[in-house]
Protein backbone atom coordinates (compact mmCIF):
# COMPACT_ATOMS: atom_id res chain seq x y z
CA UNK A 1 0.00 0.00 0.00
CA UNK A 2 1.00 3.26 -0.63
CA UNK A 3 0.16 6.72 1.19
CA UNK A 4 -0.03 10.54 -0.39
CA UNK A 5 -2.52 13.48 0.00
CA UNK A 6 -4.70 14.68 -2.43
CA UNK A 7 -5.71 18.34 -1.77
CA UNK A 8 -4.63 17.74 1.96
CA UNK A 9 -6.45 14.35 2.09
CA UNK A 10 -4.72 11.18 2.87
CA UNK A 11 -5.29 8.96 0.44
CA UNK A 12 -4.61 4.82 0.41
CA UNK A 13 -3.21 3.10 -3.09
CA UNK A 14 -2.24 0.22 -4.62
CA UNK A 15 1.03 0.17 -6.08
CA UNK A 16 0.87 1.19 -10.04
CA UNK A 17 -2.18 3.06 -9.82
CA UNK A 18 -2.03 6.65 -11.43
CA UNK A 19 -2.78 9.73 -9.26
CA UNK A 20 -6.21 9.96 -11.99
CA UNK A 21 -7.32 6.85 -10.91
CA UNK A 22 -6.87 7.45 -6.90
CA UNK A 23 -8.28 11.01 -7.16
CA UNK A 24 -11.25 9.55 -8.65
CA UNK A 25 -11.78 6.25 -6.07
CA UNK A 26 -11.20 9.43 -3.19
CA UNK A 27 -14.15 11.49 -4.92
CA UNK A 28 -11.87 14.43 -6.32
CA UNK A 29 -12.76 15.51 -9.68
CA UNK A 30 -10.14 16.18 -12.25
CA UNK A 31 -10.94 17.01 -15.89
CA UNK A 32 -9.70 14.59 -18.60
CA UNK A 33 -10.07 14.59 -22.33
CA UNK A 34 -7.69 11.96 -23.68
CA UNK A 35 -8.07 9.41 -21.04
CA UNK A 36 -9.98 7.02 -21.68
CA UNK A 37 -10.59 3.96 -19.24
CA UNK A 38 -9.89 0.75 -21.24
CA UNK A 39 -6.99 2.07 -23.19
CA UNK A 40 -3.12 3.12 -22.37
CA UNK A 41 -2.54 6.37 -20.76
CA UNK A 42 -1.02 8.87 -23.68
CA UNK A 43 -1.10 12.16 -21.58
CA UNK A 44 -1.50 14.04 -24.58
CA UNK A 45 -3.79 16.46 -23.46
CA UNK A 46 -2.89 18.07 -20.48
CA UNK A 47 -6.05 18.96 -19.51
CA UNK A 48 -5.58 16.34 -16.15
CA UNK A 49 -2.50 18.07 -14.84
CA UNK A 50 -1.83 18.63 -11.21
CA UNK A 51 0.77 20.04 -9.12
CA UNK A 52 3.06 17.87 -6.83
CA UNK A 53 4.25 20.42 -3.88
CA UNK A 54 6.95 18.17 -2.39
CA UNK A 55 8.52 17.78 -6.33
CA UNK A 56 8.36 21.85 -5.95
CA UNK A 57 5.51 21.97 -7.18
CA UNK A 58 5.85 20.19 -10.56
CA UNK A 59 2.94 19.83 -13.20
CA UNK A 60 2.43 16.31 -14.01
CA UNK A 61 -0.51 14.34 -16.26
CA UNK A 62 -2.22 12.57 -13.71
CA UNK A 63 -3.74 9.94 -15.95
CA UNK A 64 -0.30 8.79 -16.67
CA UNK A 65 1.47 9.39 -13.40
CA UNK A 66 1.72 6.08 -10.94
CA UNK A 67 1.59 7.34 -7.22
CA UNK A 68 4.49 6.93 -5.22
CA UNK A 69 5.11 6.88 -1.44
CA UNK A 70 4.42 10.48 0.20
CA UNK A 71 3.51 12.61 -2.68
CA UNK A 72 1.52 15.55 -2.00
CA UNK A 73 -1.27 16.18 -4.94
CA UNK A 74 -2.78 19.74 -5.07
CA UNK A 75 -5.69 18.22 -7.64
CA UNK A 76 -7.63 21.70 -7.79
CA UNK A 77 -6.35 25.43 -6.83
CA UNK A 78 -6.90 28.75 -8.89
CA UNK A 79 -3.54 27.90 -10.46
CA UNK A 80 -4.75 24.89 -12.38
CA UNK A 81 -8.12 26.32 -13.23
CA UNK A 82 -6.08 29.01 -15.00
CA UNK A 83 -4.02 26.68 -16.24
CA UNK A 84 -6.49 24.01 -17.59
CA UNK A 85 -8.76 26.92 -18.95
CA UNK A 86 -5.96 27.81 -21.31
CA UNK A 87 -5.26 24.39 -22.78
CA UNK A 88 -8.59 24.53 -23.35
CA UNK A 89 -8.47 27.53 -25.34
CA UNK A 90 -5.97 26.01 -27.01
CA UNK A 91 -7.53 23.30 -28.51
CA UNK A 92 -10.20 25.79 -29.66
CA UNK A 93 -7.65 27.97 -31.32
CA UNK A 94 -6.45 25.01 -33.09
CA UNK A 95 -8.61 24.18 -35.21
CA UNK A 96 -12.52 24.98 -36.35
CA UNK A 97 -15.10 24.21 -33.52
CA UNK A 98 -18.35 25.84 -34.11
CA UNK A 99 -20.49 23.92 -31.96
CA UNK A 100 -23.75 25.19 -33.20
CA UNK A 101 -23.00 24.02 -37.05
CA UNK A 102 -21.39 20.41 -35.13
CA UNK A 103 -23.12 17.04 -35.46
CA UNK A 104 -21.41 16.70 -31.36
CA UNK A 105 -23.78 19.66 -30.18
CA UNK A 106 -24.87 18.91 -26.72
CA UNK A 107 -22.98 15.63 -26.59
CA UNK A 108 -19.38 17.01 -26.86
CA UNK A 109 -16.60 16.23 -24.03
CA UNK A 110 -14.97 18.97 -25.30
CA UNK A 111 -17.87 21.24 -25.12
CA UNK A 112 -18.75 19.94 -21.45
CA UNK A 113 -15.38 20.49 -20.47
CA UNK A 114 -15.63 24.72 -21.50
CA UNK A 115 -18.68 25.22 -19.40
CA UNK A 116 -17.00 23.06 -16.95
CA UNK A 117 -13.57 25.19 -16.87
CA UNK A 118 -16.23 28.42 -17.38
CA UNK A 119 -14.19 29.09 -20.89
CA UNK A 120 -17.34 31.20 -22.26
CA UNK A 121 -14.70 32.97 -24.58
CA UNK A 122 -11.46 32.33 -26.15
CA UNK A 123 -8.91 34.97 -25.49
CA UNK A 124 -6.49 33.54 -27.72
CA UNK A 125 -6.11 34.23 -31.56
CA UNK A 126 -8.03 31.72 -33.77
CA UNK A 127 -5.82 29.98 -36.38
CA UNK A 128 -9.15 28.79 -38.67
CA UNK A 129 -6.58 26.58 -40.99
CA UNK A 130 -8.22 24.94 -43.90
CA UNK A 131 -9.01 20.97 -42.91
CA UNK A 132 -10.84 18.92 -45.38
CA UNK A 133 -13.44 16.19 -43.71
CA UNK A 134 -12.83 12.20 -44.91
CA UNK A 135 -16.29 10.75 -45.64
CA UNK A 136 -15.22 8.11 -48.26
CA UNK A 137 -16.42 5.82 -45.37
CA UNK A 138 -19.67 3.82 -46.10
CA UNK A 139 -21.16 4.10 -42.11
CA UNK A 140 -18.44 6.48 -40.63
CA UNK A 141 -16.93 10.68 -41.20
CA UNK A 142 -14.16 11.76 -39.95
CA UNK A 143 -13.98 15.83 -39.95
CA UNK A 144 -10.52 17.25 -39.26
CA UNK A 145 -12.07 20.23 -38.26
CA UNK A 146 -13.48 19.42 -34.47
CA UNK A 147 -10.44 17.05 -33.81
CA UNK A 148 -8.18 17.80 -30.68
CA UNK A 149 -5.40 15.21 -31.38
CA UNK A 150 -6.34 13.08 -28.32
CA UNK A 151 -5.45 9.39 -30.08
CA UNK A 152 -8.43 7.61 -28.60
CA UNK A 153 -9.35 6.71 -31.98
CA UNK A 154 -5.82 5.02 -32.95
CA UNK A 155 -5.69 3.62 -29.68
CA UNK A 156 -9.40 2.20 -29.88
CA UNK A 157 -8.20 0.68 -33.28
CA UNK A 158 -5.05 -0.86 -32.38
CA UNK A 159 -5.53 -1.63 -28.57
CA UNK A 160 -9.44 -2.23 -28.36
CA UNK A 161 -9.59 -3.66 -32.25
CA UNK A 162 -6.94 -5.00 -33.28
CA UNK A 163 -6.80 -3.40 -36.73
CA UNK A 164 -4.39 -0.77 -37.01
CA UNK A 165 -6.16 1.17 -39.23
CA UNK A 166 -6.30 4.61 -37.83
CA UNK A 167 -2.30 6.70 -36.89
CA UNK A 168 -1.40 10.20 -37.09
CA UNK A 169 0.63 12.20 -40.01
CA UNK A 170 2.39 15.02 -39.74
CA UNK A 171 3.73 16.98 -36.45
CA UNK A 172 3.01 19.24 -34.62
CA UNK A 173 -0.51 21.66 -35.42
CA UNK A 174 -0.32 20.36 -38.49
CA UNK A 175 -1.10 16.19 -37.12
CA UNK A 176 -3.95 14.46 -38.88
CA UNK A 177 -5.32 10.64 -38.04
CA UNK A 178 -5.56 9.24 -41.08
CA UNK A 179 -6.23 5.53 -41.96
CA UNK A 180 -3.38 3.63 -43.28
CA UNK A 181 -0.51 5.53 -45.25
CA UNK A 182 -2.97 8.59 -45.77
CA UNK A 183 -5.70 6.59 -48.41
CA UNK A 184 -9.14 7.52 -47.93
CA UNK A 185 -10.46 5.97 -44.90
CA UNK A 186 -13.40 4.30 -46.95
CA UNK A 187 -10.68 2.45 -49.12
CA UNK A 188 -9.36 0.97 -46.15
CA UNK A 189 -8.26 -2.93 -46.68
CA UNK A 190 -7.45 -2.95 -42.59
CA UNK A 191 -11.01 -1.56 -41.19
CA UNK A 192 -13.25 -3.89 -39.96
CA UNK A 193 -15.74 -1.27 -39.79
CA UNK A 194 -16.39 -2.15 -35.86
CA UNK A 195 -16.97 1.53 -35.27
CA UNK A 196 -14.78 1.77 -32.07
CA UNK A 197 -12.68 4.62 -32.93
CA UNK A 198 -15.99 6.29 -33.11
CA UNK A 199 -17.78 5.66 -30.11
CA UNK A 200 -14.28 6.35 -28.33
CA UNK A 201 -14.11 10.14 -30.08
CA UNK A 202 -14.64 12.61 -27.62
CA UNK A 203 -15.86 15.18 -30.01
CA UNK A 204 -17.24 15.63 -33.81
CA UNK A 205 -14.47 14.64 -35.13
CA UNK A 206 -15.47 10.81 -35.52
CA UNK A 207 -19.66 10.65 -36.45
CA UNK A 208 -21.78 8.50 -37.29
CA UNK A 209 -23.23 8.94 -41.26
CA UNK A 210 -27.12 9.30 -41.62
CA UNK A 211 -27.55 10.03 -37.77
CA UNK A 212 -29.25 13.56 -36.61
CA UNK A 213 -27.00 16.11 -34.17
CA UNK A 214 -29.48 14.79 -31.20
CA UNK A 215 -29.12 10.93 -31.98
CA UNK A 216 -25.03 11.37 -32.22
CA UNK A 217 -25.19 10.17 -28.89
CA UNK A 218 -21.19 8.38 -28.44
CA UNK A 219 -20.67 5.35 -25.62
CA UNK A 220 -17.07 5.71 -25.13
CA UNK A 221 -17.46 3.17 -22.31
CA UNK A 222 -17.99 -0.14 -24.34
CA UNK A 223 -14.19 0.29 -24.77
CA UNK A 224 -14.04 -0.36 -20.98
CA UNK A 225 -16.55 -2.81 -20.85
CA UNK A 226 -15.26 -4.65 -24.10
CA UNK A 227 -11.75 -4.87 -22.11
CA UNK A 228 -12.78 -5.99 -19.22
CA UNK A 229 -14.17 -9.16 -20.64
CA UNK A 230 -10.77 -10.25 -21.93
CA UNK A 231 -9.27 -12.72 -20.24
CA UNK A 232 -5.77 -11.36 -19.20
CA UNK A 233 -2.50 -12.29 -20.10
CA UNK B 1 -34.12 55.69 -10.34
CA UNK B 2 -32.82 57.02 -13.50
CA UNK B 3 -33.50 54.57 -16.68
CA UNK B 4 -30.74 52.44 -17.85
CA UNK B 5 -29.72 53.36 -21.27
CA UNK B 6 -29.50 50.21 -22.81
CA UNK B 7 -28.70 49.44 -26.48
CA UNK B 8 -28.69 46.52 -29.21
CA UNK B 9 -26.92 46.10 -32.11
CA UNK B 10 -27.11 43.17 -35.03
CA UNK B 11 -23.62 42.83 -36.84
CA UNK B 12 -22.81 39.72 -39.03
CA UNK B 13 -25.72 37.51 -37.11
CA UNK B 14 -28.90 35.87 -38.30
CA UNK B 15 -31.11 38.15 -35.69
CA UNK B 16 -31.37 34.99 -33.41
CA UNK B 17 -30.25 36.61 -30.77
CA UNK B 18 -32.67 39.63 -30.83
CA UNK B 19 -35.37 36.73 -31.81
CA UNK B 20 -34.69 35.48 -28.32
CA UNK B 21 -34.30 38.77 -26.82
CA UNK B 22 -37.85 39.46 -27.73
CA UNK B 23 -38.92 35.77 -26.47
CA UNK B 24 -38.18 37.57 -22.90
CA UNK B 25 -41.99 38.36 -23.20
CA UNK B 26 -43.55 39.41 -19.97
CA UNK B 27 -40.14 39.93 -18.91
CA UNK B 28 -40.31 42.76 -21.37
CA UNK B 29 -42.21 44.99 -19.08
CA UNK B 30 -39.83 44.28 -16.13
CA UNK B 31 -36.93 45.84 -18.18
CA UNK B 32 -39.23 48.43 -19.41
CA UNK B 33 -39.26 49.30 -15.73
CA UNK B 34 -35.49 49.72 -15.00
CA UNK B 35 -34.06 50.37 -18.54
CA UNK B 36 -34.73 52.56 -21.94
CA UNK B 37 -33.92 51.26 -25.37
CA UNK B 38 -32.31 54.40 -26.91
CA UNK B 39 -30.71 52.20 -29.97
CA UNK B 40 -31.63 49.26 -31.86
CA UNK B 41 -33.05 47.19 -34.50
CA UNK B 42 -36.35 47.31 -33.48
CA UNK B 43 -35.47 51.44 -32.07
CA UNK B 44 -36.08 54.01 -35.22
CA UNK B 45 -33.08 55.81 -34.36
CA UNK B 46 -30.06 56.23 -36.85
CA UNK B 47 -27.19 57.46 -34.93
CA UNK B 48 -25.70 55.23 -31.79
CA UNK B 49 -26.49 58.07 -28.95
CA UNK B 50 -24.15 59.04 -26.23
CA UNK B 51 -23.76 57.89 -22.64
CA UNK B 52 -25.05 54.25 -23.39
CA UNK B 53 -24.76 52.25 -20.37
CA UNK B 54 -25.16 48.78 -21.66
CA UNK B 55 -24.89 47.17 -25.39
CA UNK B 56 -25.64 44.03 -26.45
CA UNK B 57 -23.72 43.34 -29.63
CA UNK B 58 -24.99 40.61 -31.74
CA UNK B 59 -22.95 38.83 -34.78
CA UNK B 60 -19.44 38.99 -35.98
CA UNK B 61 -17.59 41.53 -37.20
CA UNK B 62 -17.73 41.06 -40.89
CA UNK B 63 -17.70 43.88 -42.81
CA UNK B 64 -15.76 47.37 -42.81
CA UNK B 65 -18.86 49.30 -41.20
CA UNK B 66 -18.74 46.78 -38.22
CA UNK B 67 -15.72 47.82 -37.76
CA UNK B 68 -16.15 51.20 -37.96
CA UNK B 69 -19.15 51.28 -35.34
CA UNK B 70 -18.24 48.91 -33.17
CA UNK B 71 -14.93 51.03 -32.25
CA UNK B 72 -17.39 53.86 -31.90
CA UNK B 73 -19.88 52.15 -30.25
CA UNK B 74 -16.73 51.12 -27.56
CA UNK B 75 -16.59 54.99 -26.48
CA UNK B 76 -19.69 55.46 -26.23
CA UNK B 77 -20.98 52.58 -23.77
CA UNK B 78 -20.19 51.81 -20.65
CA UNK B 79 -20.85 47.83 -20.65
CA UNK B 80 -20.47 46.05 -23.78
CA UNK B 81 -21.79 42.62 -24.30
CA UNK B 82 -20.47 40.25 -26.90
CA UNK B 83 -24.31 38.48 -26.97
CA UNK B 84 -24.41 35.08 -28.17
CA UNK B 85 -22.28 32.84 -30.49
CA UNK B 86 -21.27 34.48 -33.41
CA UNK B 87 -19.76 37.73 -31.39
CA UNK B 88 -18.35 35.08 -28.78
CA UNK B 89 -16.35 33.18 -31.25
CA UNK B 90 -17.54 33.99 -34.94
CA UNK B 91 -19.41 30.93 -35.16
CA UNK B 92 -21.39 30.37 -38.50
CA UNK B 93 -19.91 33.99 -39.95
CA UNK B 94 -16.43 32.61 -39.25
CA UNK B 95 -17.15 29.32 -41.35
CA UNK B 96 -15.47 31.28 -44.28
CA UNK B 97 -12.43 32.33 -42.11
CA UNK B 98 -10.48 29.08 -43.77
CA UNK B 99 -10.90 30.70 -47.17
CA UNK B 100 -9.63 33.32 -49.06
CA UNK B 101 -11.79 36.32 -49.28
CA UNK B 102 -11.49 37.05 -52.79
CA UNK B 103 -12.79 32.76 -53.52
CA UNK B 104 -15.36 33.42 -51.25
CA UNK B 105 -16.61 36.70 -53.16
CA UNK B 106 -16.20 34.73 -56.52
CA UNK B 107 -18.33 31.88 -55.26
CA UNK B 108 -21.19 33.91 -54.00
CA UNK B 109 -21.20 36.99 -56.72
CA UNK B 110 -19.28 35.06 -59.44
CA UNK B 111 -16.41 37.72 -59.65
CA UNK B 112 -13.98 39.14 -56.57
CA UNK B 113 -14.01 42.75 -57.26
CA UNK B 114 -18.54 43.10 -57.65
CA UNK B 115 -19.69 46.47 -58.59
CA UNK B 116 -20.47 48.19 -55.57
CA UNK B 117 -19.35 46.04 -52.76
CA UNK B 118 -15.73 47.11 -52.96
CA UNK B 119 -16.17 51.02 -52.66
CA UNK B 120 -18.53 53.94 -52.10
CA UNK B 121 -21.69 53.05 -50.04
CA UNK B 122 -21.43 49.42 -49.81
CA UNK B 123 -19.18 47.96 -46.83
CA UNK B 124 -15.73 46.24 -47.81
CA UNK B 125 -15.99 42.48 -46.20
CA UNK B 126 -13.16 41.65 -43.98
CA UNK B 127 -11.02 38.90 -44.91
CA UNK B 128 -12.32 37.21 -42.37
CA UNK B 129 -15.12 37.54 -39.64
CA UNK B 130 -13.96 38.10 -36.06
CA UNK B 131 -15.35 37.86 -32.65
CA UNK B 132 -16.06 41.27 -30.84
CA UNK B 133 -12.97 41.08 -28.48
CA UNK B 134 -10.73 40.64 -31.28
CA UNK B 135 -10.93 43.98 -32.27
CA UNK B 136 -12.47 45.93 -28.90
CA UNK B 137 -12.22 44.87 -25.16
CA UNK B 138 -15.80 43.58 -24.30
CA UNK B 139 -16.91 43.11 -20.84
CA UNK B 140 -19.18 40.26 -20.80
CA UNK B 141 -19.70 37.55 -22.80
CA UNK B 142 -22.96 35.47 -23.06
CA UNK B 143 -22.68 32.66 -25.34
CA UNK B 144 -25.52 30.63 -27.06
CA UNK B 145 -26.50 29.85 -30.71
CA UNK B 146 -29.33 31.92 -30.02
CA UNK B 147 -29.03 32.52 -26.01
CA UNK B 148 -32.09 31.25 -24.68
CA UNK B 149 -34.39 34.16 -23.38
CA UNK B 150 -34.09 32.34 -19.52
CA UNK B 151 -30.17 32.42 -20.19
CA UNK B 152 -30.43 36.11 -21.23
CA UNK B 153 -32.67 37.18 -18.11
CA UNK B 154 -30.06 35.33 -15.79
CA UNK B 155 -28.01 37.50 -17.35
CA UNK B 156 -29.55 41.11 -17.91
CA UNK B 157 -31.69 41.18 -14.49
CA UNK B 158 -28.84 41.55 -11.94
CA UNK B 159 -27.21 44.23 -14.73
CA UNK B 160 -31.01 46.13 -14.45
CA UNK B 161 -30.56 45.91 -10.35
CA UNK B 162 -26.96 47.26 -10.62
CA UNK B 163 -25.18 44.06 -9.78
CA UNK B 164 -22.49 41.69 -11.31
CA UNK B 165 -24.42 39.05 -13.55
CA UNK B 166 -22.24 35.26 -12.94
CA UNK B 167 -22.85 32.96 -15.23
CA UNK B 168 -21.76 29.65 -15.13
CA UNK B 169 -22.23 26.17 -15.90
CA UNK B 170 -25.17 25.17 -18.61
CA UNK B 171 -25.34 28.83 -18.96
CA UNK B 172 -22.27 29.19 -21.29
CA UNK B 173 -22.68 26.54 -23.24
CA UNK B 174 -21.36 27.15 -26.75
CA UNK B 175 -23.96 26.31 -29.83
S1 LIG C 1 -16.47 19.04 -31.49
FE1 LIG C 1 -17.52 19.73 -29.61
S2 LIG C 1 -16.51 21.68 -29.10
FE2 LIG C 1 -16.00 21.21 -31.25
S3 LIG C 1 -17.59 22.23 -32.45
FE3 LIG C 1 -18.33 20.14 -32.08
S4 LIG C 1 -19.60 20.34 -30.23
FE4 LIG C 1 -18.32 22.17 -30.32
S1 LIG D 1 -14.04 1.31 -37.59
FE1 LIG D 1 -12.84 -0.09 -36.26
S2 LIG D 1 -11.28 -0.95 -37.59
FE2 LIG D 1 -12.14 0.82 -38.69
S3 LIG D 1 -10.80 2.54 -38.16
FE3 LIG D 1 -12.43 2.54 -36.64
S4 LIG D 1 -11.66 1.28 -34.93
FE4 LIG D 1 -10.35 0.87 -36.70
S1 LIG E 1 -10.62 11.83 -34.27
FE1 LIG E 1 -11.55 12.03 -32.25
S2 LIG E 1 -10.65 10.37 -31.04
FE2 LIG E 1 -9.36 10.61 -32.86
S3 LIG E 1 -7.73 12.01 -32.20
FE3 LIG E 1 -9.35 13.27 -33.14
S4 LIG E 1 -10.65 13.89 -31.41
FE4 LIG E 1 -9.40 12.20 -30.69
S1 LIG F 1 -6.32 13.25 -19.68
FE1 LIG F 1 -4.30 13.20 -18.88
S2 LIG F 1 -3.16 14.18 -20.41
FE2 LIG F 1 -5.15 14.02 -21.31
Amino acid sequence: MITLTIDGVRVQAEEGETVLEVAKKAGVRIPTLCYLEGLSPRGACRLCLVEVRNWGGRLVPSCATPVQEGMDVVANSPRLKELRRTILEMLFAERNHICAFCVSNGHCELQDLAMELGMDHVRLPYRWPLLPLDLSHAKYGLDHNRCVLCGRCVEACSEVEGAMTLGFSGRGVFTLVEADLGDPWGKSPTCTGCGKCVQGCPTGALFEKGKATSEQVKRPQILAEVTERRPRA
Amino acid sequence: MRKLRVATVWFSGCSGCHMSFLDLDERLLEFAERAELVFSPIVDVKEFPEDVDVVLIEGAVGNTAHLRELLEIRTKAKILVAFGDCAVTGNVPSLRNPLPREEVLATVYGTVDPPGLEEGEVPKFLPQALPLHAVVPVDYFLPGCPPSAERIWKFLRPVLLGQRPELSGADIKLG
